[in-house]
């Protein structure tokens, strides 16, 4: 509830807008534009970290073999990965809201990878939900392999969505993809998929450290520490992979170098993890874990900005934050509806953090 | 190719969103019982309704999952499907999804958790905040989608800017946008059709125990709560169509002419009850009262009422005879709902409301009719709108996506027609399992009390 509190100070702010020289207005120095790509990307990065452990979560979900093991990890999330969900919708919304251009363009040209999407969401919403339903083995494995299944395709088709925004994409005078869809499907996109599939796989699995007991825990944290070693392997060879030939992404950080902190906190994040791993500190792990997610996405908006969707085509059609945007009054609005509605979306979505803290005991309502 | 595209694109947006309205409009019904139901445990501390609220509980997870799952689609197909029309009108549908998202579906799902899992984690009180929560959540949640469809049917409170494929609408005044001249009507009459959805569910459901002969006691209570709350609605829904019908004729006449299949420009304007429109020859023929609509809409029996004539070949729907079907459809299903809950009411003061099988299994029966009545009142309003997409401003044929080609569109329709159809069997499946199961599983029984009683047993 002390959240709330940031209410007034937020309306406050969004009060004194003062005009800028584009017709946009600018909040405490920072125009409309890149304030609203700032709450886009946050709640986008709010979307990953919180999916981000259900997903991971799921993805290990075969991997555990008794009843008793896979119904604990799946309680394990099930009552707040509905909840992470929304963040997706939110996201969902305030691109469309903020950057029509980019929500039209991205959309409509990755047709088929957001249609698979689609599919893998609603597989996994329908697994978790009628797991439980019927007691036969067959029907618990049928859902047992949709769930996790959809729940590592989720993964990496963010990544894969991820990785063809990094690298742009041809784009005509309408700002319309000229491209071919089958080209999204390379190789980078799919390193950066695999990326996040480990990344993840990581992140679920502190999470999980945090809900099991005995022999369960025990296994979930042998698991944990190949998954630290999978994604590091991985997070080295797509630096590498970006710095040689994606060599416009660094751009963003010649301008402006001491940005460069960013990427640098992220690695001493991730060389953190093992260490408290190591000394069982869980929550500390998963807090710097959170971390990494955060600031990776961070030096993802640091490359990309003011792009959003490069042209890859050399015709210069880029989409920016200022030709794709929203007028000032629309973007005016929301931002008076973020700041009043954040608070209350993080009010309580700590209150139900609290409610299940702690670790999971089965009972009659439980998956 | 471009025809198949559009018309592909169309299908899987009704055939998407006509599956999505299934649940949504059952769990604002059902969330509104059970804040009855679980207030009138508070109030009288008699566990029968405790009891009747947490059966209706699981089947509100059941329909809110499904609900969530396609609304997800809903929201990404604007992008996907009709790039051109997000475009033109992000600025203002946009903000509405946004809002959407930040109010309802985050208080929704926020509350959603404690509401399924938490009756033995938080005490009573809090519980029926959550309820309370979750139901508001969902009422929100249809409030901001209808006011960006009423904005489509009747823009308000914005300004064009740009031309050809870079045109669009720009919000100038966001409370007109709002509450422009469709939104408040079409609100009212979408939340209440929701809740005749849920009422008559539990009619449904209850009425069924109460022929079998089980569960007697709370179903005859439940089947009464259920009853006020589908008697009071199925009135007022009348007058809400009403005035739907009202700013109808105002700013779309020409969906009025389709819904009445009214060609010319006559005095006086016949009101159909039953009828069949014959594009070719320009007539109905049918059941009529000669000056109905005339008088319905001037009160006056004289007074002439714009046809379709009216207007251009290009402006005019092209689906008349389904326009006219489908509104009629509903409206039938609205006053048959009107006199079957009068009837029920009429037997409930003689106190023989349980004494009558067959009434009962009409009461079984007809859980579908306002499904079908939401159902078909959106098409009226959907396909009586065409041409337009933004009414008056945007083409249908000109909001597609340009980039996406008709085989991909065929992928994705047939992907969604195979994983609905299994989502669609399953849920009856489920739905059916629950009902056979009834609210006294044995798996249910609260093992407070006892858990208790050992602890004291123990100290
Ligand atoms: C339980 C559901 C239900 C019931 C019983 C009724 N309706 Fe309805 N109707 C809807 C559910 C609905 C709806 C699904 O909610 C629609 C679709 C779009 C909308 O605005 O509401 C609708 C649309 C709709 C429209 C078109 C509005 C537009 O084009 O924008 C009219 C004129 C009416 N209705 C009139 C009536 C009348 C005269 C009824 C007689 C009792 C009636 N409805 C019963
Ligand atoms: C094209 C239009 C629509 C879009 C884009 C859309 C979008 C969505 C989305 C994204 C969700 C999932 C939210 C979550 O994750 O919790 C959802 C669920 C929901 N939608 Fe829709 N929706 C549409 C039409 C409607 C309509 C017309 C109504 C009601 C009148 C409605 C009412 C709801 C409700 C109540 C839920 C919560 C789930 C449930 O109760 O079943 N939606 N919708
Ligand atoms: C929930 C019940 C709804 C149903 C059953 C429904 C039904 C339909 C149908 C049948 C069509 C195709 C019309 C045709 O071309 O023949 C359509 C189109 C469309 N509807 Fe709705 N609709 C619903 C709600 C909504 C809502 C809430 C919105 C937006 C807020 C919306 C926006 C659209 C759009 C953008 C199209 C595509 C373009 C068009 O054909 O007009 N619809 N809908």
């Amino acid at each position: 509830m002390k959240y709330l509190l940031l209410l007034p100070l937020a309306l406050l702010l969004t009060a004194c807008g003062t005009d800028g020289p584009d017709g946009y207005s600018t909040l405490a120095g920072i125009d409309y534009q890149t304030l609203w790509f700032l709450v886009v990307g946050a709640v986008f990065t709010g979307y990953a970290i919180l999916d981000g452990f259900d997903l991971g979560a799921g993805a290990w979900h075969l991997f555990f073999r008794k009843e008793e093991s896979r119904r604990i990890a799946l309680n394990a999330v099930g009552p707040v990965w509905d909840g992470n969900e929304v963040w997706l919708v939110i996201g969902g919304g305030t691109l469309f809201a903020g950057f029509p251009m980019v929500y039209a363009t991205l959309f409509s040209a990755m047709y088929v990878p957001f249609m698979l999407f689609l599919f893998a969401l609603i597989f996994r919403a329908v697994s978790i939900e009628f797991r439980g339903k019927e007691p036969m083995q067959w029907w618990r494995n049928m859902w047992d392999v949709s769930y996790s299944v959809s729940s590592a395709l989720l993964a990496v088709l963010l990544g894969v969505v991820l990785g063809n925004v990094l690298q742009g994409m041809p784009l005509d005078a309408n700002y319309e993809h000229s491209g071919d869809w089958l080209a999204f499907f390379n190789p980078y996109a799919f390193l950066v998929g695999l990326t996040s599939l480990a990344l993840f796989m990581m992140h679920g699995a502190i999470y999980l450290t945090m809900k099991t007991e005995g022999r369960l825990f025990a296994k979930v944290n042998r698991l944990l520490q190949r998954s630290i070693i999978a994604f590091v392997i991985l997070f080295v060879l797509l630096t590498f992979y970006t710095l040689l030939y994606i060599p416009h992404l660094s751009d963003g950080f010649k301008a402006r170098p001491w940005l460069f902190i960013v990427p640098v906190l992220a690695v001493m994040a991730i060389a953190n993890i093992p260490r408290l791993v190591t000394k069982q500190k869980y929550l500390s792990a998963f807090i710097f874990s959170a971390i990494t997610v955060g600031l990776l996405l961070i030096t993802v908006a640091i490359e990309l900005y003011p792009t959003i969707i490069i042209d890859s085509s050399g015709r210069g059609n880029d989409i920016t934050v200022y030709n794709g945007v929203a007028s000032n009054k629309s973007l005016g609005i929301m931002l008076v509806f973020v700041a009043v509605g954040v608070p209350l979306v993080i009010s309580y979505t700590v209150f139900v953090y609290k409610t299940f803290w702690g670790k999971v005991r089965l009972d009659e309502h439980s998956y | 190719m471009d025809v198949d595209v559009e018309i592909l694109a169309r299908i899987q947006f009704a055939f998407t969103i006509a599956f999505h309205y299934i649940y949504p409009p059952l769990s604002i019904g059902l969330g509104l019982l059970m804040v009855i139901m679980e207030g009138l445990y508070l109030k009288t501390g008699n566990k029968i309704y405790e009891t009747m609220c947490r059966f209706w509980t699981k089947i509100f997870a059941l329909t809110f999952g499904i609900g969530v799952a396609t609304g997800i689609v809903m929201e990404f197909e604007f992008g996907t499907n009709w790039a051109t029309y997000s475009r033109y009108v992000g600025d203002i549908f946009g903000s509405a999804l946004a809002a959407e998202g930040i109010f309802a579906f985050a208080l929704e799902s926020g509350f959603l958790g404690i509401l399924l899992f938490g009756w033995n984690r938080v005490c009573s009180r809090v519980h029926f905040i959550a309820t309370l929560g979750v139901f508001l959540g969902s009422a929100f949640s249809a409030v901001w989608i209808t006011v960006a469809n009423s904005w489509q049917q009747t823009p308000a409170g914005y300004k064009i800017v740009g031309e050809g494929l870079q045109a669009k609408a720009e919000i100038v005044d966001f409370w007109a946008m709002v509450f422009n001249p469709s939104s408040i009507d079409r609100m009212l009459h979408v939340w209440i059709g929701a809740f005749l959805a849920g009422a008559f569910l539990v009619l449904s459901v209850h009425a069924y125990y109460l022929i079998r002969g089980r569960y007697v006691e709370l179903s005859q209570k439940a089947f009464k709560i259920a009853l006020v709350v589908a008697t009071v609605f199925s009135l007022s829904q009348l007058f809400t169509g009403h005035r739907s019908a009202e700013y109808v004729a105002e700013y779309q006449p020409a969906k009025l002419a389709a819904m009445e299949g009214h060609f010319d420009e006559e005095g006086p304007a016949d009101l159909y009850i039953l009828g069949w429109v014959d594009k070719e020859s320009q007539t109905t023929t049918g059941i009529s009262v000669p000056g109905g609509l005339g008088f319905l809409l001037e009160q006056d029996f004289d007074a002439p009422v714009t046809g379709l004539n009216a207007f251009p070949e290009e402006d005019r729907p092209g689906q008349v005879n389904a326009v006219f079907q489908f509104y009629h459809l509903m409206v039938a299903i609205g006053m048959t709902l009107i006199g079957l809950t009068l009837l029920a009411c009429f037997f409930w003061s003689r106190g023989t409301l349980f004494d009558r099988k067959w009434f009962l299994w009409i009461f079984v029966w007809a859980v579908a009719l306002p499904q079908m009545a939401n159902q078909f009142g959106w098409f009226s309003a959907e396909m009586g709108r065409q041409p337009w997409v933004v009414y008056g401003h945007l083409r249908t044929s000109d909001a597609l996506s340009q980039v996406v080609t008709a085989n991909q569109v065929l992928f994705s329709l047939i992907g969604f027609s195979i994983i609905y159809l299994l989502l669609a069997a399953l849920f009856f499946y489920i739905l059916n399992k629950k009902i056979k199961k009834g609210p006294y599983d044995e798996s249910d029984v609260d093992d407070r009390p006892l858990q208790e009683g050992i602890a004291e047993a123990i100290t």
